[in-house]
C-alpha cells in the first residue's frame, strides 16, 4: 500500500464498536433503560453509582466504548443512506455523519470527565 | 431492484443508445427503486439491522444523561429515573432494546462468515464461534448486572 | 398436478420497444422440467423470437442465469414443479443492461474481472525456472482456496446485490471473491497487488454485508465471507502500515 489510508481503520473502528454493540448494550440498555427506571428491579443507590463512575478504570472503558460506538453508528448510518434512501451527496453524508461522531466524543469526553 | 411479477411493465428505467458498448446495441438500463429493501424479506431485515445504528447512537445518549445526573448529585440521579419511567421514554427505550438485540444477534450470526478462525491448523466450525460470542455476552452482562447491584 | 404452467416473460425488443414488456406462454408441466426447459419448449415450439442465453443444462457453464420469480437463479436447476401452480416470473438478471428480452450485457463485469489480477502471479515464473517445472501442491493446501475456485461466473450474485445496484462502480462479489482464491493459493505471491486494488473506494469498503451474494450462489463460493475477510485482511495491513516505518514494510 503506497498511501496510508484511513477507510480501513474506520472499518476496523466500525467493527470494534460492533462488537461492543452487541456484547455490553443489551445488559446496560436493559438494566437502566427499563429495569431499575420502571422498578422491576431496585436501582442501585447513588452512592454506589457516582464510586463505580468515578473509578478510573470505568471512564476508561466508558470512554473507549462510547467512542466506539458512536463511530460504529455513524458509519453504519452513512451506508443505509446511501442504500436505503439513495442519497447521492455522498461526501456532505459522510462529514455530517462522521462529523456527529466526533462532536458526540467530545462531549463524552466532557459528560464522563465532569461526573468522574 | 428485484422485479416481481405483478406489475404492469416488469421495470422502470431508460433505454440509453449503444452508448459505447461494444455490440453497439440501445440497452434497456433498469432503475433501481427507492424502495427497493421492501421487495424482499432479507432485504427488509438487512435495512433493519442498518438502522439499530441509530438506537445505538441513543443509548450512548441516554447513558451519558445518566452519568451526567449522577454526577450532579442523589437529587438529579433521582429526577433521571423519573424521567426514565415516563411512557414516551419506556417507549423509546423498549424499541432500541429491540434493534440493539437485532443487531447482536445479527452479528454473531454474520461473524464466522467474517473471520475464518483457525486454532492450531484446524478451522473452528462456526457453530463454536457463535456460541463464544453468546458466553462472552451473557459473562459481560451478569458482570455489569453484579457492578452496579452489588 | 396441473398438466401445464403459465411462464410471465420479460420482453424487450431494443429496435421498437421503448421498455420491457410482459409476454406470457403456456408450456407443458412435467416433473423433471426446469425453467430452461419451458423456455426451450416456448422458443422451439411457440415463438421464436424469443431470446436467452444457456447453453450446458448442467449447472457448470453459468450462461442460463435471470430472475425467476424476483430471485436470481440458474434456470437450468430451476425446476417448474417448485413454481406451480404459477404463474413464474422470467425476467433478465437483475442490476445489469438488457440487451435483449433475458439476454444482459456483461461487459462490465468483463472490464472488471481483469483488474483484481485473478492468475497466479509468482517472481520465477516460466522466464526464470525450467518451463515444465511442477508446482506443487498439498491437499490442505488446496483446500485453502478451493472453495473460492468454485465460481463459474453466473452473475447470479451481482444480480442478487443491493450495492451494486446502486452503484455501479463497486467491483462487486464474484470479482471479490476470484480474487481471494488467488490470494489463498500457496503458489501465488500477489496478494499485495490485488490489495491495492480491492482497497479503492470501489473496491470491499463499498460493501455493506448485506449476504445476498452468498445466498443465491449456486456454487456455494461465499463470496460475501470473502469480502469481510479482505476487509480485516487490509485493515491489518494499514495498521502495520501505521506502525511500522517504511523500509521495514
Amino acid at each position: 500500500m503506497s498511501r496510508r489510508r484511513v477507510q480501513p481503520l474506520v472499518w476496523l473502528a466500525f467493527s470494534a464498536g460492533g462488537v461492543a454493540a452487541a456484547v455490553l448494550l443489551p445488559s446496560l440498555a436493559l438494566l437502566f433503560g427499563l429495569a431499575f427506571p420502571l422498578g422491576w428491579l431496585d436501582p442501585p443507590d447513588h452512592q454506589h453509582l457516582l464510586a463505580v463512575v468515578g473509578h478510573p478504570v470505568t471512564f476508561v472503558v466508558l470512554l473507549g466504548t462510547f467512542v466506539l460506538l458512536l463511530v460504529h453508528s455513524a458509519h453504519r448510518f452513512r451506508y443505509t443512506l446511501y442504500d436505503g434512501l439513495q442519497i447521492k451527496k455522498k461526501r456532505t453524508v459522510a462529514v455530517l455523519c462522521y462529523g456527529a461522531a466526533v462532536v458526540g466524543s467530545g462531549a463524552t469526553l466532557a459528560v464522563l470527565w465532569a461526573a468522574a | 431492484m428485484t422485479r416481481s411479477g405483478g406489475a404492469t411493465t416488469p421495470s422502470r428505467g431508460t433505454p440509453t443508445p449503444s452508448g459505447g458498448t461494444p455490440t453497439g446495441l440501445r440497452l434497456y438500463r433498469p432503475r433501481v427503486s427507492t424502495w427497493w429493501w421492501t421487495r424482499k424479506r432479507s432485504y427488509l431485515v438487512f435495512v433493519m439491522r442498518e438502522l439499530s445504528s441509530v438506537f445505538v447512537a441513543w443509548f450512548v445518549v441516554y447513558l451519558l444523561f445518566l452519568v451526567h445526573a449522577v454526577g450532579r448529585g442523589e437529587a438529579a440521579y433521582l429526577r433521571f429515573l423519573d424521567w426514565a419511567a415516563s411512557p414516551w421514554v419506556t417507549l423509546l427505550n423498549v424499541v432500541a432494546l429491540a434493534f440493539v438485540l437485532l443487531h447482536a444477534v445479527t452479528w454473531f450470526a454474520l461473524t464466522p462468515q467474517a473471520m475464518a478462525v483457525r486454532v492450531a491448523g484446524r478451522t473452528v466450525p462456526p457453530v463454536h464461534i457463535i456460541a463464544g460470542q453468546y458466553t462472552g455476552l451473557v459473562v459481560v452482562s451478569g458482570f455489569v448486572l453484579w457492578l452496579v447491584t452489588r | 398436478m396441473a398438466d401445464s404452467i403459465r411462464l410471465r416473460v420479460s420482453r424487450y425488443r431494443p429496435d421498437t420497444d421503448p421498455e420491457p414488456h410482459w409476454q406470457e406462454y403456456d408450456v407443458p408441466l412435467r416433473k423433471e422440467w426446469t425453467v430452461l426447459d419451458g423456455l426451450n419448449h416456448v422458443k422451439n415450439e411457440v415463438d421464436t423470437t424469443l431470446s436467452f442465453r444457456w447453453s450446458c443444462r448442467m449447472g457448470i457453464c453459468g450462461s442460463c442465469g435471470m430472475n425467476v420469480d424476483g430471485e436470481p437463479r440458474l434456470t437450468c436447476a430451476t425446476f417448474l414443479s417448485d413454481h406451480a401452480p404459477g404463474p413464474v416470473t422470467v425476467e433478465p438478471l437483475a442490476n445489469f443492461p438488457v440487451v435483449r428480452d433475458l439476454v444482459v450485457d456483461l461487459s462490465d463485469f468483463m472490464a472488471k474481472l481483469p483488474r483484481v489480477k485473478p492468475w497466479i502471479i509468482h517472481p520465477d515464473d516460466h522466464r526464470t525456472v525450467e518451463p515444465d517445472v511442477e508446482y506443487l501442491q498439498t491437499p490442505e493446501q488446496l483446500d485453502a482456496y478451493k472453495q473460492f475456485s468454485m465460481c463459474i461466473n453466473c452473475m447470479l450474485c451481482y444480480a442478487a446485490c443491493p450495492v451494486y445496484g446502486l452503484d455501479p462502480e463497486f467491483i462487486g462479489p464474484a470479482a471479490i471473491a476470484l480474487a481471494e482464491r488467488y490470494d489463498l493459493d500457496s503458489r501465488d505471491r500477489g496478494e499485495r497487488e490485488r490489495l491495492d486494488v480491492l482497497v479503492e473506494h470501489d473496491g470491499v469498503y463499498g460493501c455493506t454485508f448485506v449476504g445476498e451474494c452468498t445466498r443465491v450462489c449456486p456454487k456455494h463460493v461465499d463470496p460475501a465471507a470473502a469480502i469481510q475477510r479482505y476487509k480485516l485482511k487490509a485493515a491489518m495491513e494499514t495498521v502495520k502500515a501505521f506502525l511500522l516505518p517504511r523500509g521495514a514494510r
